[in-house]
């Protein structure tokens, strides 16, 4: 297994993502680097599933829910007055770790079918939940009047300032990521995918890892919350809407589950294509769809496994 | 017995209409080997997984180390110094040997909620799994992936992720199953060389693995212990002879 | 809040609960025999509405429409089985939910491009849209009592199917030990296309029923079926018993908290707070029983033994 080449293709990568400011301003193309910033946010949050779908082989289709109440932990307090960005983001990194931690006690008790379609109802009723409640804007959302405030130290409200911070979160996040995969944590999360009754066998209680996987997964994607309201500086129940969670977990299976940079892989591929086949058509989903079904079908290692020697995740 | 440190009282289990396992009672000295053997269908399974902690027995007791675990889940056990393999080889296929046993390892080594420092550079773990691996004759193979290991290997493999949990007892299902007469020989050599160090509770088809290795023998028949002793006493008994041996050519 | 009115709510809660009947049983089949995570089930519903209505706009005639519906859905749905089903048996349940997923984003858009996004507006057959009395005071959509009807009559045939058929029997084996039935020589490949047949004309004939008081909505069909999934939850996989009674839980649950918890709040924290929590909690109210449930009987209260 080459991991001088997957290295290399990490470096680029993020190299790449470093210098997409500086070309959409030489091509005055503001656009892209919201875009871009747009696609880091998610990538955090494909990463954090990746986690716990990729390495733990936990299929859950509720992640969403921890991007919605990460956004709303930044929205209510700032509709209240509480701008500070420190407050507001450790808030998202807290509730959405502990709706996780609930949400997994429960579901984690079972697994294959139930699991899914567990971890998905939780989800929607996070959203039910959303819609139902008025005075934090019900169906229609909430407007956020200003970005997290963090003194002066950072000024979100400058796009590249804001971009920079986003890229910084992934890139440590990443780092992050691949130390606890390596480290006995990940060990035991890894093992735990491929053989749960020898894991037990040999004197792991396998739940307590697992759900604490879990709620880690659920609060990094508390804190993609934060940051993509902040970068779309409004929210709707939408964030938290199922269909949300697929769309998190295409990213992870187009970019290769499994490998931590894939879903970072996966997220620009998705994002860019939505761009490219929504200006073609408002109906680009009737492409997307089968588009989806036909890399599940026949392209199962996602892109990653298209580098050299990438064909396996960090084994 | 005065200092078993197995005993089994009155263990029953139903499934539906069957009673898979009747009122079984067993004892296991310490440094004993016990082997348990009956046809097909005589509740072999069940027993193991009602020792082992996957299955919860409907009345009985399980008295190990003079403690009634019979409420205990499999891990708990695992720490009690209870362990198994299985007949149907369960290992990590996608790690390489060295993982594996080092897993186990791990298991015994204090908490694994430690996400830093890579588990493969822990010389605490690494160095007692390579040794592991040695004893189990796997030394050379131990950077290979267990899935790419040959049966025999990923046998005696599943012997070292055992031993590696160091336990009091070792509960072995069928350990030479799908074994040709070299490998299973090699088995047998590996298992007679911990018959000093460790309690085993064998449980085996293959006759001349259970002669070459047990000091007492019970019978299973339809879930009922019909006789136990020593191999010896086991082999002349009529009635056992009737109820299994007669059937027996499979070794 | 009077006598009559509970009555009727909970009327409506049983004929919610019918409906949902109709979705859960094909499903529960499909996810305990065939161990398939279909997640587009709720579009072959949608397309069952969609179809009904476009259907009753060209005859008039409600039941060539019913009839036209049934037949082109349960057709899509062999197409999509034979298409791409086929080939996620085997595969694991991640597959499964990604590609399902993937036929859910087509459905929509397609039905979308033909029909455009704004709600479709169909009404309910004249012979049947006065009201019935069924007792002294209480009137009830006629509409909405046939529809429990039809759900009970389907019930009752399932029952008789699945418990005094020789095809019911291969249906029960599959669902408590699904290798052992392909071990015995059954032809799994013809009963699995039986069972997801089935499946996908009940699915089929909820949406034909849905259209005329549902909203026929792009998306329509994940609505409904993600309450599906807590009524499979609840019943347990593979059990059609299971279904039934979690369906009849489920809808009461839903129905009658919508309906009463808000004005019960109302007596206890007054009206204002009530409006807000009312609605909140009681759009939580069944997956919080599914909690429950889950908390005491993992396996949910009838499952079928799996193999």
């Amino acid at each position: 297994m080459d991991s001088r080449a997957r290295a290399i293709a990490v470096g680029v990568g993020f190299v790449a993502l470093a210098l997409v400011p500086a070309l959409a301003a030489i091509l005055n193309q503001p656009f892209y680097l919201d875009l871009f910033r747009r696609i880091m946010i998610f990538a955090i949050a494909a990463v954090s599933l990746d986690l716990i779908l990729g390495y733990g082989g936990m299929v859950s289709f509720g992640h969403a829910a921890y991007l919605g109440l990460g956004a709303y932990a930044v929205a209510i307090p700032a509709f209240y007055g509480v701008q500070s960005g420190v407050v507001q983001w450790t808030l998202a990194v807290v509730l959405s770790g502990v709706a996780a931690l609930l949400i997994g006690a429960v579901s984690l008790r079972t697994s294959g079918v139930s699991f899914i379609m567990i971890t998905l109802a939780f989800a929607q009723m996070l959203y039910y939940l959303g819609i139902s409640i008025n005075a934090w804007g019900a169906d229609d959302g909430m407007r956020l009047a200003q970005r997290s405030q963090f003194g002066g130290v950072l000024d979100l409200a400058n796009p590249y300032v804001f971009y920079y911070v986003v890229l910084a979160i992934l890139a440590v996040l990443l780092w992050l990521g691949h130390r606890l995969i390596q480290a006995r944590f990940g060990m035991v999360i890894r093992a735990s995918r491929s053989n749960e009754p020898r894991m037990r066998a040999i004197g792991f209680s396998t739940f307590r890892y697992r759900l604490a996987a879990f709620a880690l997964a659920g609060s990094v994607c508390g804190l993609a919350g934060a940051l993509l309201t902040n970068q779309t500086e409004y929210l709707t129940p939408s964030f938290m809407h199922w269909t949300r969670s697929g769309e998190i977990m295409m990213m992870v299976i187009l970019g290769g589950m499994g490998t931590l940079f894939g879903p970072v892989l996966g997220a620009i591929a998705l994002l860019l294509l939505e761009d490219i086949l929504s200006a073609w058509t408002v109906h680009w989903q009737v492409v997307l769809g089968p588009i989806l079904v036909l890399v599940v079908l026949y392209a199962r290692g996602g892109l990653w496994s298209l580098l050299p020697d990438g064909a396996r995740g960090d084994g | 017995m005065a200092d078993a440190l197995l005993e089994v009282r009155g263990l029953t289990k139903r499934f539906g209409g069957l009673v898979a396992s009747d009122d079984i009672a067993l004892q296991v000295a310490e440094g004993e080997t016990l082997a348990v053997i009956g046809p097909n269908g005589a509740g072999k399974t069940t027993l193991i997984g009602q020792l082992s902690g996957d299955l919860r027995p409907d009345a009985g007791t399980i008295r190990f180390a003079g403690q009634d675990i019979t409420g205990l889940g499999t891990p708990a056990r695992s720490h009690r110094g209870l362990a198994r393999s299985f007949q149907i080889t369960s290992i990590f296929r996608d790690f390489t040997a060295l993982d594996n046993v080092a897993l186990a390892v791990q298991a015994h080594a204090g908490h694994s909620f430690r996400f830093w420092r890579p588990a493969r550079e822990e010389a605490a773990l690494r160095e007692p799994a390579r040794a592991i691996l040695e004893r189990v004759g796997l030394g050379a193979r131990a950077d290979v992936l267990a899935g790419t290991l040959a049966h025999g290997e990923q046998r005696q493999l599943e012997i070292g992720m055992a031993l590696a949990t160091r336990p009091k007892l070792l509960l072995l299902d069928e350990p030479v199953a799908g074994m040709g007469v070299d490998e299973s020989q090699r088995m047998v050599e590996l298992l007679r060389a911990l018959r000093g160090h460790h309690t085993l509770v064998l449980v085996e088809h293959d006759m001349d693995a259970v002669f070459a290795l047990a000091d007492r023998i019970s019978v299973l028949v339809y879930g009922r212990v019909i006789a136990s002793g020593a191999p010896e006493a086991i082999r002349a008994n009529p009635e056992v002879r009737r109820a299994y041996l007669g059937e027996e050519d499979q070794a | 809040m009077t006598g009559l009115l509970f009555v009727e709510q909970v009327l409506n809660g049983l004929q919610f609960g019918v409906m949902l009947f109709l979705l859960a049983a094909g499903l529960t089949l499909v996810f305990g025999i065939m161990n398939l995570v279909n997640l587009a089930h709720g579009s072959l519903y949608m397309v069952g509405a969609y179809l009904a209505t476009a259907a009753f706009g060209w005859t008039g005639s409600f039941l060539l429409a019913a009839l036209f519906a049934l037949a082109a859905t349960l057709a899509v749905g062999m197409l999509v089985e034979v298409l791409t089903l086929r080939t996620l048996y085997e595969r694991d349940h991640l597959d499964q939910v990604l590609a399902t997923f993937g036929l859910i984003l087509f459905f929509n858009e397609a039905v979308a491009i033909v029909w455009g996004r704004t709600a479709l507006f169909t009404t309910v057959p004249r012979a049947l849209s006065g009201q019935i009395t069924l007792l002294p005071g209480l009137r009830y959509p006629a509409y909405r009592a046939v529809i429990i009807l039809v759900g009970l009559a389907v019930a009752l045939l399932l029952y008789i199917v699945v418990n005094r058929t020789r095809l019911g029997m291969l249906i029960r084996a599959g669902a408590s030990n699904r290798t052992m039935v392909a071990a015995l020589g059954v032809n799994v490949r013809v009963l699995y296309t039986v069972v997801f047949g089935f499946g996908a004309a009940l699915a089929a004939l909820g949406g034909v029923m849905a259209g005329p008081i549902y909203t026929v909505l792009p998306g329509m069909g994940e609505e409904i079926l993600i309450q599906v999934f807590v009524v499979i939850v609840i019943g347990g996989i593979g059990s059609i018993r299971g279904a039934l009674v979690g369906a009849v839980v489920v809808g009461m649950v839903d129905t009658l908290g919508r309906a009463f918890l808000k004005p019960m709040l109302s007596t206890m924290i007054g009206p204002s707070a009530a409006n807000n929590a009312g609605p909140a909690l009681a759009s939580m109210l069944i997956y919080l029983l599914m909690a429950a449930v889950l908390f005491f009987r993992p396996q949910g209260l009838f499952p079928a033994v799996r193999g």
